[in-house]
């Protein structure tokens, strides 16, 4: 009896003293983040952002207050003044594409918040850093894998605008393809728009009318055109089999909690730094995934190669090459 | 690389995409013979295509979605009337305001209905082909049920209604003389909200055909401005639907084209952006040879009041 209860108010005194020692471990008031957005949440991009700090607010590290649909005529930077000024916000993340100057002249005027926005430019001190989808090196595997699925040869490619992260994921998957099987040829098209997902499909269909027997769906509305004509597809962004099981041969993800949780760890820490955070939407820190490969389509031998690429991209072993030119309508070996 | 199959392929899909830029063109210009301007228009497709979805997602079948969307047009028309007809507000001011009121009161309702990790689907109106037997002429039938309806039901009903019955009477009595349409005994303000409903059913299928035949989903833009393309389908065509519906196919047939072309070796040298381009200039193009003179309906956008 006596011994049970010394052992019982030993460790209930050990629990304490480990609390009081460890604040950050124990009772960590949880960080106030904000997030602001030019797009809306519902648009893939802003998705990725929003749901990795859903996930870091479900966990009990932060406290979430978000708003979307800010738009690109000046309304970015009275909301960030706005959440700076009466929010006293521990981070502010966002994206800045559309917004550049504002956002960081906002920045500028409190160096004291981190601001941290997917842009295309780079960091600037004191606090803003710059992150972006870095998903060259699973669109490469997929690429593989197309290169290896293709039996007309002729693979295609719906994306966007032709802008920097989407020509380096386009370039990155026609490289993967004619490194698996160089009679490839890889057509794209760039239907000038973020959504129209008619379009989209219209564009896939053109394309699938031509002899492509294998899709990389960039944009939504592409998986719909291949499962209706019984040809493959691959997703993008996040793990897209459920829209066509029977069609989808894998996806190239993208995930945005290594980023969130360096950051709220850094300004936990005191050591937050403004930086290109660059490396954390890769895939040797997670950041960057091939979502997992559906084997009733793609046959073992196929598969254990792109699991191989994924494990020397991952070691370091392979190196994926950043290719942001814009690639033309119809891309052979040579061109 | 231009064959038989790239042709029916290129038919194929004229007359699909055509398809709703058929029931924006034939809805606005029923809208516009009654002397209203309805720049709703955008959003009344947006509120169709996306009614539409939400309750065939909810139901489980496109069918009664596609009713769905009916009542949401026809609600959204009678908006319009009110504002236009019964308040005799600015007829541009009341479009615009209505289109963002529904894209807004539609994203709002896709977050709190739809939104999530996964995109959510339903199983789209299938395609029919009776004459899939003919090899590539037969591509060319590979089409919605929607789309039949839209050259073989909706044109003819329209060119029908406007031109052979007594409420066409008087739907273009109201939209050139108001005035003596009035003193005929013929409710100015009854045949406006009747053109704008009739008008507002037609454009929400126009964009139901999009989230329930197309694709089968709905996402964000999905209209992305092909209604403010119907609006000047309508002045093309001059206020007729037959010409409406030519310059339908004329647009779709180069967007078609173009998104062929894009991609096919040796055209590589031909800026992307102006093959996106070439619809919107063919119709451009196409409005200065034909716009001028437009015979616009006399009442056009003036509201009506007994004085």
């Amino acid at each position: 009896m006596s011994t049970r209860r010394h052992l019982l108010i030993a460790g209930g005194t050990a629990l304490v003293l480990a609390a009081a020692a460890a604040p950050g471990a124990f009772a960590q008031e949880p960080l106030k983040v904000n997030a602001a957005y030019s797009s809306v949440i519902e648009e893939p991009w802003d998705g990725v952002i929003h749901a990795a700090l859903e996930a870091e607010a479900a966990a009990g590290r932060i406290v979430h207050t978000w708003q979307d649909g800010i738009g690109y005529d000046g309304g970015m930077e009275l909301a960030l003044r706005e959440i700076a000024e009466s929010e006293s916000p521990a981070i502010i993340f966002g994206d800045s594409f559309g917004n550049e100057e504002a956002v960081r002249r906002v920045a500028a005027d409190y160096p004291e918040i981190p601001f941290v926005f997917g842009s295309g430019g780079g960091p600037a001190e004191p606090n803003f850093s710059v992150f972006d989808n870095w998903i060259h090196e699973p669109a490469f595997i997929a690429g593989w894998i197309a290169g290896g699925m293709t039996e007309s040869n002729i693979i295609g490619v719906v994306a966007g605008y032709p802008v920097p992260e989407v020509n380096r994921i386009t370039n990155a998957f026609i490289a993967g393809a004619q490194a698996k099987n160089p009679e490839v040829e890889v057509k794209v098209t760039f239907i000038n728009s973020w959504f129209d997902p008619a379009t989209a499909k219209e564009a896939a269909l053109a394309q699938i009318g031509a002899g492509a027997d294998v899709l990389y769906a960039e944009r939504a509305g592409v998986i719909e055109a291949a499962a209706e004509k019984g040809v493959l597809a691959i997703g993008n962004m996040s793990d897209q089999s459920s829209i066509a099981p029977g069609s989808v041969l894998t996806s190239v993800t993208w995930n945005m909690t290594p980023t969130v949780e360096y950051v709220i760890d850094q300004v936990l820490a005191g050591s937050y730094t403004s930086q290109d955070l660059k490396d954390f939407s890769m895939m040797a820190k997670g950041g960057a995934a091939l979502a997992p490969i559906n084997t009733e389509l793609v046959p073992e031998d196929l598969a254990a190669e792109a699991m191989d690429a994924e494990a020397q991209i991952r070691s370091g072993l392979l190196r994926v090459s950043i290719n942001e030119a814009t690639p033309s309508g119809s891309e052979m070996v040579g061109e | 690389m231009i064959d038989g199959s790239f042709l029916g392929d290129l038919a194929s899909a004229t007359f699909r995409n055509a398809t709703p830029l058929v029931y924006g063109t034939a809805g606005e210009t029923v809208t516009e013979r009654s002397g209203v301007l309805n720049l709703g228009i955008e959003g009344t497709m947006y509120v169709g295509a996306f009614t539409g979805f939400a309750v065939a997602w909810w139901v489980g079948d496109p069918l009664i979605g596609l009713l769905a969307a009916i009542v949401a047009g026809l609600l959204a028309g009678a908006v319009m009337g009110f504002l236009t007809v019964t308040l005799g507000a600015n007829q541009h001011v009341s479009g615009l305001g209505l289109t963002i009121g529904l894209i807004g009161l539609s994203e709002l309702g896709n977050r709190l209905l739809l939104s999530g990790s996964e995109l959510q689907k339903i199983q789209p109106f299938p395609q029919w082909n009776p004459l899939a037997g003919l090899g590539d002429i037969g591509l060319v039938f590979q089409q919605y049920g929607l789309t039949y309806a839209a050259f073989l039901l909706v044109a003819p009903a329209t060119w029908w209604l406007i031109g052979r019955t007594p409420f066409g009477l008087s739907l273009r009595a109201v939209g050139e003389n108001p005035e003596a349409a009035d003193a005929a005994g013929i409710s100015v303000a009854r045949t406006r909200y009747a053109a704008l409903m009739i008008g507002g059913a037609l454009m929400a299928v126009g964009g139901a055909f999009l989230t329930l035949a197309v694709l089968g989903a709905f996402t964000l833009d999905i209209i992305a401005g092909r209604g403010w393309v119907c609006l000047a389908l309508v002045i093309f065509g001059r206020w007729g639907i037959w010409r409406g519906v030519l310059g339908a196919l004329i647009f779709a047939f180069v967007y078609s084209l173009g998104l062929r072309l894009q991609i096919m070796p040796g055209f590589d040298g031909i800026p992307r952006e102006l093959m996106l381009a070439l619809p919107y200039l063919a119709v451009i193009a196409a409005l200065a040879l034909s716009g001028r003179n437009a015979p616009y309906p006399g009442a056009y956008l003036k509201p009506y009041r007994r004085s």
